[in-house]
């Protein structure tokens, strides 16, 4: 429940909530895919990462892209019986990765835009960092005018914005 | 009195251009949409103001829109400005006679000088459409016609980002051609209103926005004889 309420918050945009806990925060990384696997945005928000070379930022959305189709499709679980004018229920596919020195984190809109967040395994809520982004994007990206779907994410707003965000003095 | 050779001549001239006639009338579809308790927006009180406010995110997307559409049609950066400045002129005037008919009764007035016509726009104006007052209304040092009006982050332009290449744009224009409208409306004939980018180098106010207003000649003088004739 008080996740739920959490995630409630988060999600109206309102603003971020920050606490004690959230003081070590540490978020390595964001990339943005579009629904096609194209890397359309790439950000690192901490100093001192190890360089990754523009070609392997595609090669690695390319790859992540692939991955996640085939985690969507192979479902273990037995199909539940389908719903009168519903939509079928969504399978999220990889939803989150950890290894000892990183937790990356996917959320993908309904429109099949993947958020992808690479943060510390101790970060906490970064479903809920990931939804703000989300919503960041949708503000400052999705409604500017001189945006064209689907390309490179060159938006001013938007870079100040996460900066405001994610960059921790 | 033309003679008749001219008159045919006339003629002649009429059947070689080709005239095109006008179409006929179509049939008048209204296009507004009926809610189901039948009450449109123009049934409402035009004075109930504090339950009209709209949501910032369909104004964004109408905006949008507007922008997109005109963007698609105006071949430079200037175009696309007096484009989105003509699209606010009308509603400039419409916004005149709504907001003096708003005003508290006892002290309903209009404006009538330069100086109040200013205050209205930054004061009156700014409060009904964007919630607050403008930042600043300065006089420019070397042109007594022109005024200016600073808002440090004008509300169209909440989500717009400017690319690079057209870095010269203020979508701001849109509301440089309400202001026009409302002072070529009240009687302030002007020459131009037009939004200018003031926020480079700004750290706290990046969008920062003047709104230049070059009124006519005549109506400088105007204020200033109204003034000398102890009005």
């Amino acid at each position: 429940m008080a996740d739920g309420l959490k995630r409630e918050r988060g999600w109206s945009g309102s603003a971020p909530p920050f606490n004690t806990h959230t003081a070590k925060m540490v978020v390595f990384a964001l990339l943005i895919i579009n629904k096609a696997g194209g890397l359309i945005y790439n950000r690192t928000f901490s100093p001192g990462l190890q360089n990754l070379t523009s070609n392997d930022a595609l090669i690695l959305a390319g790859t992540f892209h692939g991955i996640h189709a085939i985690s969507r499709s192979i479902n273990p679980a037995p199909q539940p019986p389908p719903q009168p004018n519903a939509r079928r229920p969504p399978t999220t596919g990889i939803e989150s990765l950890e290894s000892s020195h990183f937790r990356l984190t996917c959320f993908q809109t309904p429109t099949g835009v993947k958020f992808l967040l690479f943060t510390s395994p101790e970060q906490p809520n970064t479903d809920v960092v990931v939804r703000r982004c989300y919503e960041l994007y949708g503000d400052f990206v999705v409604k500017n005018p001189f945006y064209s779907m689907e390309m490179p994410i060159r938006v001013e707003k938007f870079e100040r914005a996460l900066a405001g965000y994610l960059v921790r003095p | 009195m033309p003679s008749m050779a001219d008159a045919a001549s006339t003629s002649q001239a009429l059947t070689d251009l080709t005239i095109t006639p006008l179409p006929p009338k179509k049939p008048h579809v209204p296009s507004l949409k009926y809610p189901s308790n039948r009450k449109t927006i123009y049934d409402r009180n035009l004075n109930r103001t504090k339950t009209s406010e709209i949501s910032l995110a369909s104004f964004a997307y109408l905006f949008n829109s507007l922008i997109s559409y005109h963007q698609s049609r105006s071949p430079s950066v200037s175009e696309l400005e007096t484009r989105l400045n003509r699209a606010g002129y009308p509603i400039g005037i419409k916004m005149l006679d709504l907001l003096l008919y708003r005003q508290e009764v006892r002290r309903a007035q209009r404006p009538t000088r330069l100086l109040d016509m200013l205050q209205f726009v930054h004061g009156t104006l700014w409060r009904s459409l964007f919630n607050r007052a403008a930042d600043a209304l300065e006089q420019s040092t070397s042109k007594r016609n022109e005024y200016m009006i600073v808002d440090n982050e004008p509300v169209v332009n909440t989500f717009i980002s400017i690319p690079k290449e057209m870095s010269q744009l203020n979508c701001a224009a849109f509301v440089a051609g309400i202001i026009e409208g409302m002072c070529d409306a009240a009687g302030f004939g002007t020459e131009g209103v037009s939004a200018h980018w003031a926020g480079e180098g700004d750290e706290l106010w990046p969008g920062k926005t003047i709104f230049l207003l070059r009124f006519k000649e005549s109506v400088v003088e105007r204020d200033e004889a109204i003034k000398a004739g102890g009005g």
